[in-house]
C-alpha cells in the first residue's frame, strides 16, 4: 500500500519535473510564494515557500532561458522588493549570500583539493579587518587606548573607496592564504587540519590583542563605525517610483542598503561561481581533484603539489576576503567574536551538508544552515515563548507549557541540531544533499589513431 | 650515450639498505626488465628514479639531466612516466579526466586563459580531449571515457593507467608489475600493447615484473636484483642459465638439487 503510493508519487513528481507540467509548476510555486509573502510579510513559512521556488526552478527540466529568466526575476526583483516589506528577509538573504560565498571558497580547498582547513574564517577576518581599518576612523586612533575614542576624528578614506577595497580584499586574503599555506601544506590530512585550526585562532587572537602597542583593531571592543558606500540618490528615487506602490511605504536610503548589499553579494557570488567552474574545468581543477584522490599518483603525473595546493588556498581565501569587506561594510562594525572557530566549523558544515565539491550543493547547504539558524530554530523559540505565556497544556502529557523550563530553548540547541543532522547525513546521504558529479564530455564515438 | 644511467645508487631505510650500489643503464628504444624476489628493492629503485625517494649516494642521469634532488613532478616533466604496482588511478574522476591529468605537464594553458576561456585555452582543451580519447582507444579501451575510473574492471583500470602515463608524451615509461592479477589472455594482450608502444611511439620501456613468461617474452635485456643489489644482467637466455639467479629465486640448496 505504502510502496504503491510512493511509486505513484514518484511518477507524478517525475511528470511534474519535465514537459509542460514543469513550466506550470515553476510558475505556480513562484506566484504562490510571491503572493503569500506579499500578503503576510511576517510569516516565515510564506518566505520559505517563496525561497524554495528558486530550487524548483533549478530542479525542473525546462528551457534554460526560461529557468534563467525566472530565477533572475525572483532573485533580482521579487525578493528585494518584497524584502522591503520586511527587512528581516533581506537580512536572511544577505546572510545566505555571505555564507554561500564562504562555502564556495572553502569548497575549493576542501572539496576540490581535499585539504581539510579548519581555520577558514581567518581569511574572512582579514578581509573584514582590512576595510574596518581603512574604512573607519581607526587610523586616527592608533595611539589611543581601546574603548576611549570620542568619535570626532574624520574618516580616513572616502566611503566609495569601498569598491576598490573589494578587490584589495581579494588580493590581501589570497596573499595571506599563500603565507599561511607555505609552512603547513607539506602536512597531510589530520595534521593539516590541526595546524589550520591553530592559524584560524591566531588570526582571531591577533584581532583581539592588536590594540597595543599600536591600536590597529581596537581589541575586543571592535571597530565601529565603518563606512558604507554611498547609494546614488537617483537609484533611491527610481526604486520608490517603480516599486513604491508595491512596498506600500516610502523607502529610505537606509533601508535600501539592505537591497544594495544583497545585490552586491549576489554579484560577487556570480563571479565566484564563474571562476570556480572555469578553474574546475581546466588543468588546475583537474590537478586539484587528482591531488585529492591520490597525492602520490598526482605528483608522479608531474603535478607540482605545493604550488597547486597554494593555488587552492589562495583561491579559497580570496573569496572569503571579498566577502569580509562586504560584511564589514554591511555591519558597520567588526569585532573578533565574528571569527570564532565555530564559524569555521559552521562553513564546513554547509559544505558537507550540501555536498563536498558540488557548487549547487554548497549553496543549498549555506541556505539550509542559515534558514535553520535564523528562521526555523528562532521561530520555534518564539513559538515556545508564546506557549509559555499561555495556559495551554502539552497534549497527551497534560503538562502545562508554562512549567517547561526556560533553558529549553531551540535556538540554543543549534549545535546539537547540526550535530544530529550531520550524523544522519553521514549515514543516509554521505555525499551531501546535491552530490558532486563529474562533467560528462561529448566524446567522439570513433576516431582513427 | 645511454638514455638512463645510474651509478652506485644507494637507498637506505634506517638500518636496511633497500637499494645497494645499483648501477644500471638503458638505451633509447629498449625494452628492459628488472626482476628479483619479493623485497629485492625493485620498486624502491623505481621510486628513487622518479624522485619519490632521495638516494643517499650515487648518480642518476636521464637524457642529459641529473635526476638527483629533483621532485617527482620535475622528473615527470623531463619525460619519465610511470604506472604503479597497486593501481593508483584517480577513482572519482572519469577515464578521460584521468588521461587529461596525465597530460598536465604538456598543457601550456595559464590560469588567466582558463578564466577568460581564451581561444588558445579552448583549442588546447579540445585537442587534449581528443588526444585523451584516442589514447583510450590505443590501449584497447572501449567507450568508457565518461565512466568513473573506480567503476571499471581491474584489467581496464590497468589500461587506463598506461593511457594516463602515455598522456605525458614520455620518453621513458616505467611499468611496475603491469600484468599482476591478469589472466593469460589479458597478459598476452598487454605484452602486445607494450611492444606497440615501443615500436610505434618509440618509447623506451623499463618494467618490473614477476611473471617469468612475460619477462622472457618481452625483454631484450634483464637485470636481476636481490637484497638491493644487481646480481646479474643479460639477455633472457643468459639470465635463464645464470647460477646466481637460480639460487636467488630457489634458494641455494634447491638450486644445487636442481643442478
Amino acid at each position: 500500500m505504502i510502496s504503491g503510493a510512493a511509486s505513484l508519487l514518484r511518477r507524478w513528481s517525475a511528470a511534474a519535473l519535465r514537459g509542460p507540467g514543469a513550466y506550470l509548476l515553476v510558475g505556480l510555486h513562484a506566484t504562490i510564494g510571491t503572493l503569500l509573502v506579499y500578503s503576510s510579510p511576517r510569516s516565515a513559512i510564506s518566505f520559505l515557500i517563496l525561497l524554495s521556488s528558486l530550487g524548483t526552478a533549478l530542479a525542473v527540466k525546462a528551457n534554460a532561458a526560461f529557468k534563467l529568466v525566472v530565477i533572475l526575476l525572483l532573485a533580482l526583483v521579487v525578493m528585494p522588493v518584497l524584502g522591503m516589506r520586511n527587512i528581516f528577509y533581506l537580512e536572511i538573504l544577505f546572510q545566505i549570500s555571505v555564507f554561500a560565498a564562504l562555502a564556495l571558497g572553502l569548497n575549493i580547498v576542501v572539496g576540490f583539493a581535499g585539504l581539510l582547513d579548519l581555520g577558514y574564517v581567518a581569511f574572512y577576518a582579514v578581509g573584514a579587518y582590512l576595510w574596518a581599518f581603512f574604512g573607519s576612523r581607526q587610523y586616527y586612533y592608533l595611539h589611543t587606548e581601546a574603548g576611549t575614542q570620542t568619535g570626532t576624528a574624520p574618516f580616513l578614506l572616502p566611503a566609495d573607496t569601498f569598491y576598490i577595497f573589494v578587490f584589495l580584499g581579494i588580493i590581501v586574503a589570497a596573499i595571506t592564504g599563500i603565507l599561511l599555506g607555505l609552512p603547513v601544506l607539506r602536512l597531510r590530512g589530520d595534521y593539516l587540519a590541526i595546524v589550520t585550526l591553530g592559524f584560524g585562532e591566531v588570526i582571531r587572537v591577533l584581532a583581539n590583542n592588536l590594540d597595543r602597542p599600536l591600536n590597529f583593531t581596537n581589541g575586543p571592543h571592535g571597530i565601529t563605525p565603518i563606512q558604507r558606500p554611498t547609494i546614488p540618490h537617483f537609484f533611491v528615487d527610481a526604486f520608490n517610483g517603480t516599486f513604491g506602490g508595491l512596498v506600500g511605504k516610502q523607502v529610505r536610503d537606509v533601508d535600501l542598503y539592505n537591497v544594495f548589499f544583497y545585490l552586491f553579494a549576489l554579484v560577487v557570488i556570480a563571479v565566484i561561481i564563474l571562476v570556480t567552474r572555469r578553474l574546475d574545468d581546466s588543468k588546475m581543477g583537474r590537478a586539484w581533484t587528482a591531488i585529492r584522490e591520490d597525492e602520490t599518483a598526482a605528483i608522479a603525473m608531474g603535478i607540482p603539489l605545493v604550488r597547486m595546493k597554494l593555488a587552492a588556498f589562495a583561491a579559497g581565501a580570496s573569496f572569503a576576503g571579498a566577502m569580509g569587506i562586504l560584511f564589514a561594510s554591511n555591519r558597520t562594525f567588526v569585532s573578533p567574536e565574528s571569527f570564532s572557530f565555530l564559524q569555521s566549523i559552521g562553513v564546513l558544515t554547509m559544505v558537507i551538508l550540501g555536498g563536498v565539491g558540488s557548487i549547487p550543493g554548497v549553496i543549498l547547504g549555506a541556505a539550509v544552515v542559515v534558514i535553520l539558524n535564523l528562521q526555523v530554530l528562532q521561530g520555534l523559540s518564539l513559538y515556545l515563548a508564546a506557549l509559555r505565556q499561555s495556559e495551554a497544556l502539552i497534549p497527551i502529557l497534560n503538562f502545562p507549557w508554562k512549567s517547561v523550563p526556560n533553558q529549553f530553548d531551540p535556538a540554543k540547541y543549534q549545535r546539537l541540531v547540526f550535530g544530529i543532522i550531520l550524523v544522519l547525513m553521514m549515514i543516509f546521504r554521505p555525499a551531501g544533499l546535491i552530490p558532486a558529479a563529474r562533467r560528462q564530455r561529448e566524446l567522439a564515438k570513433d576516431e582513427g589513431y | 650515450m645511454a638514455l638512463l644511467e645510474t651509478t652506485g645508487v644507494v637507498k637506505r631505510f634506517g638500518g636496511l639498505t633497500a637499494v645497494d650500489r645499483m648501477s644500471f643503464s638503458l638505451d633509447k628504444g629498449e625494452i628492459v626488465s628488472i626482476i628479483g624476489p619479493n623485497g629485492a628493492g625493485k620498486t624502491t629503485f623505481f621510486n628513487t628514479l622518479t624522485g619519490i625517494y632521495k638516494p643517499e649516494e650515487g648518480e642518476l642521469h636521464f637524457d642529459g639531466h641529473s635526476l638527483v634532488g629533483l621532485r617527482p613532478d620535475q622528473v615527470a616533466a623531463l619525460g619519465v612516466s610511470r604506472t604503479f604496482q597497486n593501481i593508483r588511478l584517480f577513482g572519482s574522476m572519469t577515464v578521460v579526466e584521468n588521461i587529461l591529468v596525465g597530460m598536465h605537464v604538456r598543457l601550456k594553458q595559464s590560469v588567466p586563459q582558463a578564466l577568460l576561456r581564451a581561444g588558445f585555452f579552448k583549442r588546447e582543451e579540445a585537442a587534449a580531449e581528443k588526444r585523451a580519447n584516442s589514447l583510450m582507444r590505443y590501449v584497447g579501451l572501449g567507450e568508457v571515457g565518461n565512466e568513473l575510473a573506480k567503476n571499471l574492471p581491474y584489467g581496464a583500470q590497468r589500461r587506463v593507467e598506461i593511457a594516463r602515463a602515455l598522456g605525458a608524451d614520455p620518453i621513458l615509461l616505467l611499468l611496475d608489475e603491469p600484468t599482476a592479477g591478469m589472466n593469460p589472455q589479458e597478459t598476452a594482450e598487454a605484452i602486445r600493447l607494450f611492444r606497440r608502444i615501443r615500436d610505434e611511439k618509440g618509447i623506451t620501456i623499463l618494467l618490473i615484473e614477476h611473471d617469468m613468461r612475460v619477462v622472457m617474452n618481452i625483454s631484450e635485456r634483464i637485470s636481476v636484483m636481490d637484497y638491493g643489489e644487481k646480481i646479474a644482467e643479460g639477455s633472457p637466455d643468459e639470465i635463464r642459465r645464470n647460477q646466481r639467479v637460480i639460487e636467488a629465486y630457489l634458494g641455494r640448496e634447491a638450486a644445487t638439487r636442481v643442478a
